[in-house]
């Protein structure tokens, strides 16, 4: 009996964790999944309506508004922050004296709520009390920065406070990275009369691939997730200039009280993240196992 | 009736099978070597015994009593880990005691049993620090100072040397052995180091690929071998085993060895042919140990059997207690053990002596022993 | 033939040293930037921001954005400043972060040590939990908290917080216990310890550095959320990420910029030194998150 119970044990301090996650997530998934396909309006309600709303959702203006966003902003905040994670950190590694110093404060900004982000952001960018105003007191009069306000140019803001806030960690994932090539490639490099240009160039940014696949993996997500900072810095304007699958399926659950589309948008964005997200993690759990 | 007896035993995972049907016993007080080169399912059969891992079919019984199914604390065994597995937070005292402490065994008797322990083993002044402040060799100790302390019935040693530099090997090894004389505990011991196996071994069970190859004492594994495997693993430098061909003359027979490119290189007349006989005409594999493969004055006249052979001779390697030399049979490099002083010189003919009464034959199909 | 010169050579070299650390203290005032304006705002009145130079030091120094932002902001219809937000926050943060990392603890020792036929699984599922948009789970957690009577709770949110927190904690001790010599807890077995005295005894006393690193980045990641905080809390539960955004965007009178700077830092101070003093652990929480090392 009690050789039983040392046997069960391990099971059964893994099953709290193990169904409250089945229930929590994948059992959410699923009824939301399911959700999507009735004409739940303000609550759910159970009226089956196939893919309609999908159809629906696939029409609305407003979403495709959201879709072009987050491919600008998407691929914008992805490039922008690992070219400049990479520089800062090729640039850290140039055994810099002051590194202690400066990597804290690339990085800070991670530790922050990008609700706080988007509160200095928003007041920083604002024409009337920010960059645009302090110019105009330095005496350049006829300089202009509002793209905060401005429908064109507001997303492109968006991707500066994301930008300010993610590229540290990049950062210190390639100085990882950096600091995990091996000492000897770079000597035999450097007898072959390389020079430290071509050294990186051909040698060890190549050998940072899996770091580049990680800091995609890891930004991606996070620009299909991003919400918090869309909603602090803008609000999702002007008008909808801003507006995100994320915060769009918030107004339309929540506030336009459709959650039957509210519910679909949610699945197209799980779909979005489980694309990149699955494969990437079945290669490292693979990775794993053979080495 | 003896003491540890494994039967039949197979373990898998998954479709993979590790161990196909092992059958081992070894007597009260033997020192059982399991030896193999990695991948074979030695350290397997090791944890299977400790009962680390369940077995999927077969038994294992230890003083007559079954120990399938049984936690390891109730096995009555003590096991000393390749990595040592010393508690890192713990000083050496609490590890040797750890055991005792969750059997719920008190202080007093605690400290005596460790105290006797650290004096066997000469840790008495290490007692107090932490495995991270301890060398190599002291580790070593202190991870057997644990397994003794349990006084078990059977001691399971999973390749304890194998973290050691060369020279603390082979101290550590002597100590081994005098601790297994001294209290005369049944030892089951992994290695992949055929030299700790044969020095250590009262038997020696050879594995490869899950199956037991060969079970038997040092000598017998190393004089006779029951195929090329294990012709080939025990021994350094390992037996040559040179492709030849039996063929019948005068009343016995002789092995036949070609010459690379064709035409016959040398021939070696077999005087007690007792089972070769049968194979005469057919191809078979010829395997000498270098130590029976000398300069005509090295040669052990003991026994008879000495044929000599002109060989072409390659290479000379002078290894302070021997030189070896290396010619070519039979389109293989072969090594030949000779006297440190031999007079050779690589890119000469020069008379080797191949003592014949050591010879062994295999099938060059099956790789089993014939004669 | 004429030689480089090794003078050249050290100059060009100078050259290139003066460009790179230009470059890093160009990098190093982008990011420090929005936080020192942050700062010097919120301790200006209100009339010196609106006129002035948004870089400058204040010229009437005052923290009394500091203390309104503190206790007497209008946030939502009452005027109670932050505080007690932050305490909400606290209040949620403790037991969510507790939680999730002893779970998570007791999963990676299992799924490292006591393995069984379908663990891998268990832990794929755990992980991909980790990388869900919220979204999707917004309506039906809304639906369950209020079933279980802790909608508009905070332990309705400390709920939300441990289970979603599961899957990088486990990922955290999975991958730690991963490293962890195995031949311990099987040396520990033959000495007769239990499953939960293997766990006390052998791998807690050598998980400190782990349960910082996991530590940390729940409280990070539970502190800062503000998707459930919006979504599930009521008014005694609000964190401090909504409580701000609610005073940051409240349309009604004027907008007082350096309460808002003030109440922003606030809301930043607990992350903030947390980084501060435990930079190293942070970084490799974040690390430990992104690769699966």
């Amino acid at each position: 009996m009690k050789e039983r119970l040392q046997e069960l044990t391990p099971k059964l301090v893994l099953s709290p964790s193990f169904f409250l996650i089945l229930f929590f997530v994948y059992g959410f998934i699923v009824y939301t999944g399911y959700l999507s396909m009735t004409d739940s309006k303000m609550l759910p309600s159970y009226g089956w309506v196939g893919l309609d709303n999908y159809e629906r959702l696939w029409k609305l203006p407003h979403w495709k508004r959201s879709l072009n966003n987050l491919a600008v902003f998407g691929i914008l905040y992805i490039v922008v922050c690992t070219v400049l994670g990479l520089l800062a950190a090729i640039l850290l590694d140039q055994k810099i004296r002051a590194e202690g110093l400066l990597r804290p404060i690339y990085l800070y900004p991670m530790a922050l709520s990008f609700i706080v982000t988007g509160t200095a952001w928003k007041w920083f960018l604002d024409p009337g009390i920010g960059l645009e105003n302090t110019i105009h007191q330095w005496g350049w009069e006829t300089f202009s920065f509002d793209w905060i306000k401005n429908r064109n140019y507001a997303i492109y803001t968006v991707v500066i406070a994301a930008v300010w806030q993610s590229s540290g960690f990049v950062m210190a994932m390639f100085l990882a990275g950096l600091r995990g090539v091996d000492n000897e490639i770079i000597k035999a490099a450097q007898i072959d009369g390389a020079s430290t240009v071509r050294i990186y160039r051909r040698i060890i940014i190549p050998l940072m691939r899996p770091v580049f696949l990680s800091a995609f993996v890891v930004l991606a997500h996070l620009a299909i997730k991003a919400y918090d900072l869309v909603i602090a810095l803008t609000g999702g304007g002007p008008g909808q200039a801003t507006e995100l699958p994320a915060t769009f399926m918030y107004s339309y659950t929540f506030t336009r009280n459709l959650m039957g589309i509210g519910a679909s948008s949610a699945i197209i964005m799980l779909i979005m993240i489980f694309s990149i997200i699955i494969p990437y993690l079945y290669s490292e759990l693979r990775g794993g196992k053979t080495q | 009736m003896a003491f540890l007896e494994i039967r039949n035993l197979m373990k898998s995972f998954g479709n993979v099978d590790v161990l196909k049907g092992i059958n081992i016993e070894i007597e009260e007080g033997g020192f059982l070597v399991l030896v193999g080169p990695s991948g074979c399912g030695k350290s397997t059969l090791l944890n299977t015994i400790a009962g680390l891992e369940a077995i999927t079919s077969g038994d294992i019984s230890i003083g007559g009593r079954s120990v399938a199914g049984l936690h390891p604390s109730k096995r009555d065994i003590a096991m000393v880990f390749q990595s040592y597995a010393l508690y890192p937070n713990m000083t050496v005292a609490q590890n040797i005691g750890f055991g005792m402490e969750i059997r719920g065994i008190g202080q007093t008797d605690r400290d005596k049993a460790i105290a006797d322990v650290s004096e066997l083993l000469q840790i008495g002044h290490l007692l107090d620090r932490k495995p991270s402040q301890l060398s190599g060799g002291q580790r070593q100790r202190v991870a057997m100072g644990r397994a003794l302390v349990r006084e078990p019935q059977v001691f399971l040693f999973d390749e304890p040397l194998s973290n050691l530099d060369a020279k603390l090997r082979v101290d550590m090894r002597t100590e081994i052995k005098r601790l297994h004389q001294r209290m005369g505990t049944t030892i089951v011991y992994v290695t992949h180091d055929q030299i700790e196996a044969m020095t250590l071994a009262t038997k020696i069970a050879v594995l490869k690929d899950g199956i037991l190859q060969q079970f038997g004492s040092p000598a017998e594994i190393y004089n006779d071998p029951a195929n090329m495997f294990v012709a080939d693993f025990m021994g350094s430098p390992s037996m040559n085993l040179i492709p030849a061909r039996i063929e019948t003359e005068g009343n016995g027979v002789a092995v036949v060895i070609s010459k690379r490119g064709g035409g016959e290189a040398v021939r070696l007349p077999v005087e007690n042919a007792n089972g070769l006989t049968a194979h005469a005409g057919a191809d078979v594999i010829f395997g000498i140990r270098p130590e029976a493969l000398t300069d005509p004055d090295g040669a052990d006249r003991t026994g008879g059997g000495l044929v000599n052979a002109v060989c072409p001779i390659e290479v000379v390697e002078p290894a302070g207690s021997d030189t070896f030399a290396v010619t070519h049979l039979g389109d293989i490099e072969v090594t030949a053990r000779l006297r440190a002083d031999a007079a050779i010189e690589p890119g000469r003919e020069e008379t080797l002596t191949f003592n014949m009464t050591k010879a062994v034959f295999f099938d060059p199909k099956t790789e089993s022993r014939i004669a | 033939m004429s030689q480089p010169s090794a003078d050249v050579a050290v100059q060009t070299n100078r050259l290139v040293r003066i460009a790179i650390y230009t470059a890093l203290i160009v990098l190093a005032v982008y990011y420090l930037l929005p936080f020192y304006v942050m700062v010097v705002n919120s301790l200006k009145p209100l009339d010196e921001i609106r006129e002035g130079d948004m870089l400058a030091l204040p010229r009437q120094w005052t923290i009394a954005p500091w203390l309104s932002a503190w206790s007497t902001a209008q946030i939502g219809v009452e005027p109670t400043g932050l505080r007690p937000y932050f305490m909400n926050s606290i209040f949620m943060v403790v037991p969510a972060v507790a939680l999730s990392t002893i779970l998570g603890a007791l999963n990676g020792y299992v799924l490292t040590k006591w393995r069984f036929p379908g663990h891998n699984l268990v832990f794929g599922m755990m992980l991909l939990a980790c990388f869900i948009p919220f979204q999707i789970v917004l309506i039906p957690m809304a639906r369950v908290l209020g079933i279980l009577g802790l909608a508009g709770t905070t332990w309705g949110l400390v709920l939300v917080h441990t289970v979603y927190g599961l899957g990088f904690t486990t990922l955290f001790f999975r991958n730690y216990y991963e490293a962890f010599p195995t031949e311990l807890v099987r040396a520990a077995q033959i000495d007769g310890a239990s499953f939960f005295q293997i766990f006390r005894r052998i791998l807690l006393p050598s998980s400190g550095p782990i349960i910082v690193v996991t530590v940390i980045w729940q409280f990070t990641n539970v502190w800062n959320d503000f998707l459930f905080g919006a979504s599930f809390a009521d008014v005694d539960s609000v964190p401090m990420t909504v409580a701000l955004n609610n005073l940051v965007s409240s349309s009604t009178g004027v907008k007082e910029y350096n309460v808002h700077f003030a109440g922003a830092i606030l809301a930043a101070l607990p992350t903030l030194i947390v980084y501060v003093v435990s930079g190293r652990y942070f970084v490799r929480g974040l690390m430990a998150g992104a690769v699966k090392g």
